[in-house]
């Protein structure tokens, strides 16, 4: 985690609006040099706009960001950057290579640079074909090589396993983690909560225009519970409540049944259930259980689930 | 390398196989043959002065000799010529908004600017191409009617060639930099096409009729893009008035006033698409 520290991406109160509304309300969010920030929210929340607004491609109503230490947008920042944003963009009657060629002129690359970007997309059997007849996977997969020229030191992503089949999105989840094993920072939003809890270091959550969180997966996840079900459920309590030191409350599993979930953290599962059983407790099941991201995400987002 | 070098060469490759462009040039040079060479040369042949804007016949055929060949090379140019390059300019600016290429290209980090600037040299040169295609092709048909009608292949003077050429290259990039506009302006290929079409082709000549009955909206009317540009036509020896008259060719400003207005008019469009891509965000 060498290096860890250094900000790549960092935005203070960035805001837009377009008219009376209001897409992005005052975001303050730091990238760490060689992390996955993944950006959460729900459709129309602000991720896209605060992409945009990172990259340059539309302007702050109010507020600062910095990218690579220069201004978004700046030659200085987007030289170093790669980008996808909002799908991919790329003319029609041209071939994958052909597209990816003009592209790397744009960076001041060699031809040649798009050749190696294909074949990190598994695309280089097909850079002849013209794009528009490229699948809505493979475009997505262009789209990423085109963000790969060059090896920029900061990826920026959105949505980049869009269109993509079960094992491209599983390639493009390799492409990912070795980007940043590499040392390459990226900031990407997804849609795919597994995903990003497989991938990403840290996570950003966005709801309404607003970050409403910011912190590494496992904090946004919270620890992991003891779910216990037993009767009578009054003994239950009070077992649990002399091995966490806290009254737990009841609720029901996904059967209906009532069950006690108390932090995990210093329980032993057999201690536990030896407690139980001691005290005279029916035990029906004892069961660490690790949080999704996806609870974690549709409670703070407000969505039922 | 510098920023705009790369950004050129970018857009040339690009351009180049753009089919677009060698429909509309295959247009271009489809006018110029039928109406500068086949079908006033099918009237000469036909004999009846009447069969092609009512010309003498020997008229009919000195305006398809070499020595005409400054005059054919522009005259077609205010309108049609403006026309075809117009599109061109449009499409070229407003369909990257459509296909979101000019959200790939801003993101590769050349500067807004410096991106443009690789599309309207890119342009620049495609005209140069066109003009100088459209030369040869002139002077090559000429040729062919003079030898053909037994006639001296008398070649018009180089600087009145180059004259003309620079004329031509000057209406069409006034044209070409007024579709660029359009299509920066209005973000996508159709919008700017129609309006660039309907100024062109109708707007400035409803103008220049109603400036007859209008004496304030005649000195409006003769400093339109139209109006410089046909006069400048008319100023390097295009016919205006009379049988061989060309849609769009005027004497209104004299030719230098022409050429000053045509230029100053394609600075800036140029000028005004290159602001509004560097200030408006790109959603």
């Amino acid at each position: 985690m060498n290096g860890m520290t250094e900000t790549v991406v960092s935005t203070d109160r960035i805001s837009k609006r377009y008219g009376d509304r209001t897409a992005v309300d005052g975001v303050t969010l730091a990238v760490r040099r060689g992390e996955v920030y993944g950006f959460l929210g729900p459709n129309g929340a602000g991720k896209t706009t605060t992409l945009r607004m990172v990259l340059g491609l539309v302007r702050p109503t109010s507020g600062s960001a910095s990218v690579l230490g220069a201004a978004p947008g700046s030659p200085a920042a987007l030289r170093r950057t790669g980008a996808l944003v909002e799908g991919p963009g790329f003319y029609p009657y041209l071939s994958g290579r052909t597209n990816l060629r003009i592209m790397a002129r744009y960076r001041g690359l060699p031809d040649r640079a798009a050749d190696g970007a294909l074949a990190r997309v598994d695309l280089a059997d097909r850079g002849g074909d013209r794009f528009r007849g490229y699948s809505l996977g493979m475009k997505q997969r262009l789209g990423v090589a085109a963000a790969l020229l060059g090896s920029p030191d900061l990826l920026v992503l959105d949505e980049p396993t869009n269109g993509l089949d079960p094992a491209g999105m599983a390639a493009m989840r390799r492409l990912v983690v070795d980007l940043a094993a590499g040392g390459q920072t990226v900031l990407l939003s997804s849609h795919l909560l597994a995903e990003v809890q497989q991938i990403c270091d840290r996570v950003g959550v966005i709801a309404g225009g607003r970050l409403i969180h910011e912190g590494t997966v496992d904090q946004m996840r919270g620890g992991a519970v003891l779910r216990v079900r037993g009767e009578p459920a009054s003994e239950t309590a009070r077992v649990l409540a002399r091995a966490t030191g806290a009254t737990p409350e009841p609720a029901l599993d996904e059967d209906g049944n009532p069950v006690f979930d108390v932090p995990a953290a210093g329980l032993e599962v057999p201690e536990v259930t030896r407690a139980l059983v001691t005290a005279g407790v029916d035990v029906h099941a004892v069961a660490v259980r690790e949080r999704a991201l996806e609870d974690a995400f549709l409670t703070m987002t407000g969505v039922a689930s | 390398m510098s920023t705009v070098t790369a950004t050129t060469r970018a857009e040339l490759l690009r351009l180049r196989r753009w089919p677009t462009l060698w429909v509309l040039a295959g247009v271009w040079t489809t006018l110029q043959v039928t109406f500068s060479f086949a079908f006033p040369y099918l009237a000469y042949r036909s004999g009846d002065p009447d069969a092609f804007q009512g010309g003498p016949s020997e008229q009919l055929l000195a305006s398809m000799l070499p020595k005409a060949v400054p005059q054919i090379l522009i005259a077609g140019t205010p309108v049609f010529g403006g026309a075809i390059v117009l599109i061109l300019g449009a499409l070229a600016a407003g369909s990257g908004y459509g296909w979101g290429t000019w959200k790939t290209v801003f993101t590769q980090g050349p500067g807004r600017g410096s991106a443009l600037a690789g599309t309207v040299v890119s342009l620049a040169l495609a005209v140069a191409a066109l003009v100088a295609w459209t030369l040869c092709l002139d002077l090559g048909l000429s040729t062919v009617v003079a030898v053909s009608e037994s006639r001296d292949v008398v070649l018009p003077g180089l600087a009145e060639t180059a004259r003309a050429a620079g004329g031509t290259a000057l209406v069409m990039g006034m044209w070409t930099a007024a579709g660029l506009f359009l299509g920066t302006l209005t973000r996508g290929p159709a919008l700017s096409v129609g309006l660039g079409l309907v100024w062109t082709l109708v707007v400035e000549n409803l103008l220049r009729g109603a400036a007859n009955l209008l004496d304030r909206l005649a000195t409006l009317t003769d400093w339109l893009p139209g109006s410089a540009a046909g006069s400048l036509a008319g100023a390097l020896g295009a016919d205006a008035e009379g049988s061989d008259a060309t849609p769009g060719v005027l004497t209104i400003l004299s030719g230098q006033t022409a050429a000053l207005t045509t230029a100053a008019y394609l600075v800036a469009f140029v000028v005004a698409a290159v602001v509004l891509v560097r200030r408006r965000d790109l959603t």
